[in-house]
């Protein structure tokens, strides 16, 4: 059984230890070390094409789809590093989930969009068990009052923030312990934005986030941790400065971060 | 200083681009309208021959024949045998009793006792299996060998309708024994009978039959297996030099001349492998008509070789076609690569998938040269039973019906070019109909 083992990770729900991440020769990450406390939301702030995506994708090793992509270091979940051969990538995704920075659901049904991440993860319960899980899930993202009368529509049909919302509620439909978020509020208006924030913060409760931003009041709002990025004069982004996002907001300990901050770069 | 057009120049300027616009736009016109008056070409020639005013000379009047007042064709089975044998020799009395019997108890032109003696010989005639003749059928032959009706000319649809007066005054001075009439070539009985080697008789049955079981083959074996090749190539093929090597040579043969693969079918089909493709391997050869590799088997394999690499490209542009971000998904939540092909990719690429499908069997159903070399049935009046049985489909029936020196073949020609039209529009817009269904089931 190669299944992740069920240690834990200490203090640490995950952690990223020396990674560099290559496309072809191009080192877009360099020498980065992350660790994530559990149920705490981290943010990860830069400016554009510094790695952050990367870095975050790492993490549930959805980087291995691109095909010119390397990695070197390890990323450490339940003890287990989730690089090593005998790691199955598709269970670290059933684990670490992913909301992305353009909603996406599936050509589906409301209904189908939550139901169908259990159904090919083997979820074992009958019809009322499903209706059940796709309720909760619907209700956890906050979009279940929206859309209960219209389970059946396809869910393609809904705006763009109830659209995230619905990705959202996929993703934890499967109980998955961490959730990577990249920008999932930058398609979206103020308002819709807003609403993906309290439900990130609702969501805390439960989960382990990981959140790219661009959006320094969003970051400084919104989350407990900040990493900040920024990139060198080969392009390869770097970790810049990792804290508590009060003191890293009020006190930054690098030049860099407190520029970027006050929106002087970036 | 700016380096812009001002004032009048600037209204000059914005002019000579809408100019330049208008005059791109009606070129595309013009391309559009040759297109529509191409088309138009093509129909009016065809219907202009599948319909007009015709001259028929008949051997014997059939009003002559008719008895007390009622018509021939509503005359009994024994009134119509009566009149067959006061017409026609016992030579050829006999030989048609051979091919089928009048009666079923009696025997009108042979004699009885050597009819028997035949049935109990080594090679029977055919009629001792078969059951006699129906009404219809002698009445055909009344036709056939009695009335025996003859076009003597045919004008074309145009001239029938536009001068129809020229026409009925010519015809009155040169054929003044011809019956003239108003004829659509194309009717139910066309489509329902076999072929024949009189133009009045003959119908396109075996034709249409013929190019619905090659069609049928040929879908069934060319759509899978493009389908899984296109989805091996891209979503399983890493861009190594094999592969790319395969790609290239895929995208090639799409563009090889489909005579090339009508001796690829004769060499493979008809004769390395007749064991399988005559049926004989199986048991199931058809006696009746030793057709050897000459199958609608080895036609429909042909055809599904030639439309292979058209359904593998355009397989894969569609799968190309389904957007990164459904994939990433998929496997987000934890779904397998499998999973993520079967229940995102292939339903979203399922349309274009069809689309190309759909345009590759328009090619195969029309295509004549390969199934020439392969070797489909010059003449064959009997229907297709399955896929060992010999063939012959619409556009090689058509062929041969315009290679004919008697005007009429032209007509029936024309005809079955109809039928041929029809049948490409039937199986296209149910596939469109499906398509479209199933598209917007997905959205
Ligand atoms: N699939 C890819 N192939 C090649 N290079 C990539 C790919 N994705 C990202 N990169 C490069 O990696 C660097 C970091 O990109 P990304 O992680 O998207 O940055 P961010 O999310 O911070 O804007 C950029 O220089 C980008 O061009
Ligand atoms: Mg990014």
């Amino acid at each position: 059984m190669n299944d992740l083992n069920t240690n834990t990770n200490g203090e640490y729900a995950i952690e990223g230890n020396n990674l560099n991440i290559y496309y072809g020769d191009f080192r877009a990450i360099k020498d980065v070390t992350l660790k994530f406390k559990a149920r705490k939301i981290t943010a990860l702030i830069g400016p554009s094409g510094c790695g952050k995506s990367t870095a975050l994708r790492a993490f549930n090793r959805m980087n291995d789809l691109v095909p010119i992509s390397r990695l070197e270091g390890q990323v450490l979940f339940r003890g287990k590093n989730i690089y090593d051969p005998d790691v199955d990538p598709v269970e670290v995704r059933r684990r670490i989930g992913m909301v992305f920075q353009k909603p996406n659901p599936f050509p589906k049904s409301i209904y189908d969009n939550v139901a169908w991440g259990a159904k090919i993860n083997g979820f074992k319960g009958n019809k009322s068990d499903m209706d059940g899980l796709v309720e909760q899930s619907l209700r956890q993202a906050a979009l279940w009052n929206e859309v209960k009368d219209k389970l059946n529509q396809s869910g393609l049909s809904l705006s763009g923030g109830q659209q995230q919302r619905l990705c959202i509620a996929r993703t934890i439909a499967v109980k998955p312990e961490i959730i990577l978020m990249d920008e999932p509020a930058s398609a979206l208006d103020p308002i819709a934005t807003l609403r993906i924030e309290e439900l990130i913060q609702e969501l805390k409760q439960n989960y382990t986030i990981l959140i790219v931003t661009h959006n320094m009041q969003q970051a400084a709002r919104a989350s407990d941790y900040t990493a900040f990025f920024n990139m060198g004069e080969d392009r390869a982004g770097y970790l810049v400065e990792f804290g508590e996002t009060d003191s890293l907001f009020t006190n930054p300990q690098n030049d860099l971060t407190e520029q970027y901050i006050t929106g002087r770069f970036g | 200083m700016s380096h812009y057009p001002e004032g009048d120049a600037l209204l000059a300027q914005i002019n000579g681009r809408h100019r330049r616009g208008a005059i791109w736009r009606t070129l595309f016109l013009s391309a559009t309208i040759i297109a529509v008056l191409v088309l138009i070409a093509l129909l009016y020639n065809v219907v202009n021959s599948a319909f007009g005013l015709t001259a028929v000379e008949n051997k014997v009047d059939p009003a002559s024949l008719a008895v007390d007042g009622v018509p021939l064709e509503e005359l009994s089975k024994e009134q119509l045998v009566n009149i067959l044998a006061a017409h026609i020799s016992t030579g050829l009395g006999r030989r048609l009793e051979r091919d089928q019997l009048f009666f079923e108890t009696q025997t009108v032109f042979e004699d009885p006792a050597l009819f028997n003696e035949l049935c109990a010989s080594a090679e029977p005639p055919a009629a001792c299996a078969l059951p006699a003749r129906s009404q219809e059928d002698v009445y055909r032959l009344v036709l056939e060998r009695v009335v025996e009706p003859n076009v003597v000319q045919t004008w074309s649809l145009a001239d029938s309708v536009l001068h129809r007066s020229a026409v009925l005054a010519q015809a009155q001075q040169e054929f003044p024994d011809a019956e003239i009439s108003f004829r659509s070539w194309l009717t139910p009985a066309f489509i329902t009978t076999p072929q024949s080697s009189e133009p009045e008789l003959a119908g396109v049955r075996t034709a249409i039959l013929g190019s619905l079981w090659v069609i049928a083959i040929t879908i069934a074996f060319s759509f899978p297996i493009g389908v899984g090749a296109a989805i091996y190539l891209e979503e399983y093929a890493q861009p190594n030099r094999i592969n790319s090597l395969i790609q290239t040579n895929i995208n090639n043969l799409a563009g090889v001349p489909s005579i090339i693969y009508g001796m690829l079918g004769l060499a493979i089909f008809v004769r390395v492998m007749e064991g399988f493709t005559s049926g004989a391997a199986l048991g199931l050869m058809d006696d009746s008509t030793t057709a050897n590799g000459r199958t609608i088997l080895s036609a429909g394999l042909t055809l599904g070789l030639l439309i292979l690499p058209i359904i593998i490209i355009n397989a894969q542009e569609a799968i190309r076609a389904v957007p990164g971000s459904l994939r990433q998904a998929s496997l987000g939540l934890g779904a397998t690569k499998w999973q993520t092909i079967w229940h995102h990719v292939l339903p979203n690429a399922l349309p274009g998938i069809l689309t190309g499908a759909i345009l590759s069997m328009s090619r195969a159903i029309g295509e004549t040269a390969p199934l020439v070399v392969v070797g489909a049935s010059t003449f064959i009046t009997v229907d297709p039973s399955g896929p060992f049985s010999k063939f012959t489909v619409l556009p090689i029936q058509i062929y041969q019906w315009t290679s004919r020196p008697q005007a009429e073949f032209r007509n029936i020609a024309a005809a079955a070019i109809l039928v041929l039209l029809v049948l490409l529009l039937t199986l296209n817009a149910t596939a469109v109909y499906l398509r479209n269904r199933y598209s917007t089931r997905m959205a």
